[in-house]
């Protein structure tokens, strides 16, 4: 603890402030000598004593004033002028100096700082102004505030900020800033409290996952042996929780990444599941879906979040059809030579990506992503998921019900799948088995447009995005059992998670070589996949 | 076939190197590089074909093998520098200084002898195809599976040897070559003595493979392409048929690599890339798989398009080439040489 000067002052100022009538009857007392204008002029004396009395009271009054003030004279950034003595701002911009007035004045800007001096502060009144800081921002109306507050307090507990927070947890309503408050009073009583109470404060302390109240646990010197068997088990409990949010913060991201590796293959989970087409243009088509997206930014340049929604439709829409063109144009002449539809498909590929190319140049363009999808969910002070991955999550998710339920319960679902069993019988029935066939193939190549759309969120938009993907999609198809959603999904979604949790010890780019060798054995050791098709329809 | 590749043999030096400068007919070193370039992918398909067009199995990986035996002779280029390095060490070859290495990783001894890596070239495609063929054909992985796990392993290949611990250069591969047994890399004479060495491995390569299929294995081999149970239970282990022809297959590749490299003056991981791999199924199938000329023919002439487009129009290249895949299959399952069976039927 640092011995500050005035303390015994600013003790009692502190408890003033939150005892109002109190506050009121001091402040008229003295408002003869240590009124507030007084106080201000103080400030561009000399004496440091002086200037320490002077800010506690500009602090107790709390003007409007005092906040920019205190903070400018941490920054020393406080000045004043030679003449007339009025406080100013000083804002460096560029080779200019710009002296903002603290209150009604003319902004000054000027070459050098001629005519202003700064307000000078020593390291006792530093740390005095940081506590005033702290009480008059546990004032605030806004609870980040008050939380980021009571952290700053967490980094260097002192006595006098228990009576603060003690004063200030009763009217506290935002159980974050709670939490915050009691992990500040427990840290505090670890420290100067009797037995009872660090018994109380280590049982406090062992539901907070802080990392300064981990880290106190751990110099904590205990007295007996009963509280050092506790706070032991006490930081046990608190790296148990840590780890144990790290590990959910790694399966995040391995859900995350494992939507992307699902929602891209799950297009070709159809073309090449369900239809025995091997569709090396897939990668194209969520090329075209990203493009699509960017291009209907373009479109719509001032509505970014309303772009993205619009963009989910059209990227299907506009793939589905290219889709379509390509199963009419190359693959309805090549049914049942699978090899040979991946050697005309690879040209569509390389026809599409040079199209792409030449419209839209061969630079890499970027998708803004909409305000609702940056920043974070903050869980807890470990634990957080950013909105962007979480929504790719469920775009995945919506995707594969929605696909699943086409599947299912509608018409085209129910002659798609008779198309895959028995092609001819199910001609046999009425089924037009080349529309059906357009149609899936529309499907399938509508679905790589939407994960397109999550792409080019992700990821810059150019005209390899394809290729990086294609070679990933067939893994994941293989892996999952071809003619499976389910096991497609549930690959996608295991091999995510395989590979983030192996690149923290394995670095990202051998984690994937190591998912990739995982991938040739397990398929020697299930040559059809996780989920292989059973019956006469799995033959070749 | 053989019969133009020893005129070709025979013509392409005495044009670069008696017929005078000026003279129409002059060819420059830098076309004979070029051709010599050409005939190691002609071999590269070739080796491709034999497990294509006579075993079935749609390799997309076998640029792998290439890249393999490419990097085993430029690993031996690379010792050759020695001292002449940018860093001038005599043992560790410059990117190897560049990331503070101390000493040469075990993996790179012994490559200083030629013998040694002519060795490797051979056996370090031969085992991976070994060991991935054994693995696969055993469990009986087949079709679109295992053209996916082939191009898997060309994958996962590329990745390791882009990263700078393997100790193979990374990125940047190896490069910057100076001699071969001795013989300076620029000198025309080197250049054409490569080339000629890639005829005649190209011509050896055919010969061999041509054996192997007008053997009783290529018969057994053609056989399990068409109905492999049916082979299978009349009492041919298939397994090891398949494996074998792979492997010699492989090894095929790994030369035509090992050729590649002191022509073309690097090698980097980018030879793993599972594109070049697929560029390579389409020369056969243009050429027209199964026939083992075929394949030579599409080679070349799809490099040849390749040279004359991406320098003359770039833009058109791509769509060329795509084009080219989709009415190959289209139109033409039997590729260029199918052209003439098509004839002969007609008439």
């Amino acid at each position: 603890m640092t011995a500050i000067a005035g303390k015994p002052i600013s003790l009692l100022l502190l408890l003033f402030i939150f005892t109002t009538p109190l506050q009121q009857a001091f402040a008229s007392e003295t408002s003869d000598d240590n009124s507030l204008e007084n106080a201000w002029e103080t400030l561009t004396g000399k004496s440091y004593k002086k200037k320490a009395e002077a800010i506690e009271v500009i602090a107790l009054q709390n003007p409007p004033e005092a906040l920019p003030a205190m903070m400018a004279m941490l920054e020393s950034k406080l000045y004043y002028s030679k003449i007339g003595k009025v406080f100013y701002l000083l804002k460096e911009t560029g080779d200019n100096y710009e002296f903002t007035p603290l209150f009604d004045a003319e902004t000054v800007i000027q070459e050098n700082k001629q005519g202003f001096k700064k307000v000078k502060i020593n390291n006792r009144l530093r740390s005095l102004i940081r506590q005033l800081l702290a009480v008059i921002q546990l004032k605030h109306n806004d609870a980040d505030i008050r939380l980021a507050a009571v952290q700053e307090l967490l980094k260097k507990p002192e006595v006098e900020s228990a009576r603060l927070v003690e004063t200030a947890i009763e009217r506290e309503d935002d159980h974050r800033v709670i939490t915050a408050m009691q992990t500040l009073l427990a840290v505090i009583q670890l420290e100067n409290g009797d037995e009872a109470a660090q018994l109380s404060a280590i049982d406090t302390l062992s539901h907070s996952l802080n990392s300064s109240a981990m880290n106190v646990l751990t110099e904590y010197k205990a007295p007996t042996r009963e509280l050092h068997n506790k706070a032991q088990s006490a930081i046990k409990k608190i790296t148990d929780k840590r780890d144990l949010y790290a590990k959910a913060e790694t399966i995040f991201f391995g859900l995350s990444l494992g939507s992307v590796l699902a929602l891209s293959a799950i297009g070709l989970a159809i073309t090449f599941g369900v239809m025995g087409v091997i569709n090396m243009a897939h990668g194209e088509l969520m090329m075209i879906g990203a493009y699509t997206t960017y291009v209907i930014q373009l479109l719509i340049p001032n509505n970014i979040g309303v772009s993205i929604l619009v963009a989910i439709p059209a990227a299907f829409i506009v793939s589905g059809l290219v889709g379509i063109a390509i199963e009419r144009g190359v693959i309805r002449h090549l049914y049942g030579r699978p090899l040979e539809t991946l050697l005309a498909t690879f040209g569509v590929s390389l026809i599409l990506q040079q199209t792409v190319r030449s419209i839209f140049s061969p630079l890499n363009r970027s998708v803004e992503t909409p305000e609702w999808m940056s920043g974070a969910w903050q869980i807890n002070e470990v634990l957080s998921l950013t909105w962007n991955r979480l929504y790719i999550i469920l775009f995945c998710l919506a995707v594969f019900v929605a696909l699943i339920m086409v599947m299912k319960k509608t018409s085209l679902g129910l002659q798609v799948r008779a198309v895959s069993q028995n092609r001819t019988m199910a001609r046999a029935m009425g089924v037009r088995s080349q529309w059906v066939d357009a149609l899936t193939f529309g499907l399938g190549s509508g679905i790589a447009g939407l994960a397109g759309v999550a792409l080019s969120l992700l990821t810059n938009v150019g005209p390899n995005l394809g290729q990086a993907y294609i070679i990933d999609s067939f893994m994941v198809v293989v892996f999952g059992g071809v003619g499976n959603l389910w096991g497609t999904l549930v690959a996608g979604m295991s091999l995510g998670i395989i590979n983030k949790l192996m690149e923290p010890w394995a670095g990202a780019v051998l984690a994937k070589i190591l998912v990739l060798v995982f991938i040739i054995l397990f398929i020697q050791k299930r040559p059809k996949g996780l989920f292989p098709q059973r019956g006469r329809a799995a033959e070749d | 076939m053989l019969i133009i590749l020893l005129v070709v043999s025979i013509a392409v030096p005495i044009l670069n190197l008696l017929v005078p400068e000026n003279s129409a007919f002059h060819l420059s070193t830098y076309t004979v590089t070029l051709l010599g370039k050409y005939l190691t992918y002609a071999l590269l398909a070739v080796a491709a074909d034999l497990v294509w067009g006579y075993l079935g199995i749609l390799t997309l990986g076998h640029a792998a093998f290439f890249a393999l035996g490419g990097y085993a002779m430029g690993m031996y280029l690379m010792r050759q520098i020695g001292e002449r390095g940018v860093y001038g060490d005599p043992s560790l070859p410059d990117f190897m200084v560049f990331l503070n290495w101390q000493e040469l990783p075990w993996f790179w001894q012994g490559f200083d002898q030629f013998w040694f890596a002519a060795l490797m070239v051979i056996l370090v495609p031969g085992i991976l195809a070994y060991v991935f063929g054994y693995l696969a054909f055993r469990s009986r992985v087949t079709g679109v599976y295992l053209s996916i796990i082939t191009q898997a392993m060309t994958y996962a290949l590329m990745l390791a040897f882009f990263r700078n611990e393997m100790g193979f250069g990374g990125n940047n591969g190896l490069t910057d070559f100076k001699d071969i047994l001795g013989f300076d890399l620029r000198a025309d004479s080197t250049r054409i003595a490569l080339f000629l060495t890639s005829a005649a491995a190209l011509a050896i390569g055919y010969v061999l493979s041509r054996i192997i299929v007008s053997s009783r294995l290529g018969l057994a081999s053609i056989a399990i392409r068409d109905a492999e149970s049916r082979s299978r239970f009349i009492g041919y282990r298939v397994e090891n048929i398949k494996l074998w022809v792979f492997v010699f297959s492989a090894a095929l590749a790994g030369i035509a690599g090992a050729l590649y490299v002191p022509q073309v003056g690097i090698i980097n991981p980018g030879e793993f890339s599972p594109l070049n791999s697929i560029e390579l199924v389409i020369w056969v199938a243009i050429g027209g798989r199964g026939t083992l000329y075929g394949a030579v023919i599409g080679a070349l002439l799809v490099n040849y398009s390749k040279t004359y487009f991406t320098a003359a129009l770039p833009e058109v290249w791509l769509f060329a080439l795509g084009a080219l895949f989709i009415l190959v299959t289209l139109y033409l399952p039997k590729g260029i040489v199918g052209l003439r069976s098509m004839r002969d039927a007609k008439t």
